[in-house]
């Protein structure tokens, strides 16, 4: 039978290695050991594919916890996904997951004296078009303390889970506002050495998105893993 | 040509999107042997990690109506996971070798700046001695972090050491 087609190594510099010093989380979770390399195998360059019939959509964070409006600025976040050829990539889940406009997030381990919003949960799930494009409404995160290191605060930003057509294209990010001086102490943010590939993760702001006396427009281009455009010889 | 987004800690938070339904991948009634696959994951100075989120592929039995292959397990405040799913057959592996019965494991966590992939093979399987990627570790010691082993009836444990001694093969993919 014929071997399934590999997806492209990643481009060094451009992922964060698991070692990152100034995030103190990785001291004691990252392998000392190099991943062993292995061939991409049917396991890897196939994945799980989500429907909506299944797993619903949820587009409007501001009203998907009790049906009453959450508090804080709205936003509409949107964007396309592509693979690194620049195609599309269609009908794929994302994830979302964020804290509150106050940065304090719907989790029982958050301990922020910040206020909770009764109707923001924080959640959302939307799927790509034919195109790749994703959009969804949700309320501005707010910036919050973490234990990190003295006077430790996270910039404002949403949580993103990406799938893709296997499971080599999974990726988790997070997606960061322009602007915003907080992006400048954050080992997090800092952890991705290739400043560009640093940059990517900040969402432009963009009129086209913004919905007149209604909401702020933000666009957050997604890449995922590509294939080889060509089969390679073991 | 634009190379992949990087890759950002899941963040201890991760649960706010958690359905906990699905750690059971026969809960769409999929037949055949199910099986309970749990593990402790632990950090390097050999404390749970009680914050993680496991995620388990397998592409056999096939994803169909009845079987999604992918699921999701949160970690306990013992570091532990607990996937219940069907025990997968062999599946092709490059060229005309066969992969011993295995399921992909991707585990994402605070402290992970991205998500590390390692796989559950079954000591029950002969096959295993064949295993293209079993084969390519050569150290045996290494080579038995990724065989999950019985703990019980319809219950294998495969425990993940992040760091350190015994620490896990994880996988370049």
């Amino acid at each position: 039978m014929t071997d399934p087609v590999p997806f492209r190594p990643l481009t060094p510099g451009t992922q964060p290695p698991l070692d990152v010093p100034g995030y103190l989380g990785t001291v004691r979770r990252h392998p000392r050991l190099k991943p062993h390399p292995i061939p991409q195998t049917v396991t890897e360059t196939s994945g799980p594919q989500f429907s909506p019939r299944l797993f619903p959509a949820s587009e409007d964070l501001t009203k998907n916890t009790t049906g009453a409006a959450a508090l804080g600025e709205r936003i509409i976040v949107a964007g396309t996904i592509t693979d690194e050829e620049g195609r599309p990539v269609p009908h794929t889940m994302v994830e979302i997951w964020q804290a509150n406009a106050t940065g304090r997030y719907n989790h029982p381990a958050d301990r922020h004296d910040a206020p909770l919003d009764p109707n923001f949960h924080g959640a959302g799930r939307v799927y790509t078009d034919e195109n790749g494009h994703y959009r969804f409404l949700t309320i501005k995160p707010g910036a919050y303390p973490w234990p990190n290191h003295r006077n430790a605060w996270r910039p404002n930003h949403i949580h993103f889970s990406f799938f893709g057509p296997a499971f080599a294209t999974r990726l988790v990010t997070q997606m960061y506002f322009p602007g915003d001086p907080l992006l400048a102490f954050d080992p997090i943010f800092h952890g991705v050495p290739d400043e560009h590939s640093r940059n990517r993760l900040i969402a432009a702001f963009d009129l086209d998105i913004t919905e007149p006396d209604f909401a702020l427009g933000y666009r957050f281009d997604v890449v995922l893993r590509g294939r080889n455009a060509t089969p390679m010889e073991d | 040509m634009a190379t992949m987004t990087a890759s950002q800690t899941i963040g201890p938070y991760w649960h706010i999107i958690e359905d906990r339904s699905w750690a059971d991948l026969t809960r769409f009634g999929a037949e055949g042997e199910q099986i309970d696959l749990i593990g402790t994951i632990l950090d390097g100075d050999g404390q749970p990690c009680s914050d993680a989120c496991v995620e388990v592929w397998q592409s056999d039995p096939p994803a169909s109506d009845t079987f999604p292959g992918f699921g999701r397990s949160n970690t306990d405040s013992t570091g532990t996971f607990r996937i219940r799913t069907i025990k997968p057959g062999p599946v092709p592996g490059r060229g005309n070798t066969q992969q011993a019965p295995h399921i992909a494991i991707r585990i994402l966590s605070r402290g992970l700046m991205t998500g590390l992939v390692t796989r559950a093979y079954f000591s029950n399987e002969a096959l295993n001695e064949a295993d293209p990627l079993l084969l390519s570790i050569d150290d045996a010691e290494r080579r038995s972090t990724l065989i999950a082993v019985p703990e019980s009836t319809a219950v294998w444990r495969l425990d993940i050491r992040l760091q350190g001694d015994r620490e896990t093969v994880f996988l370049d993919v």
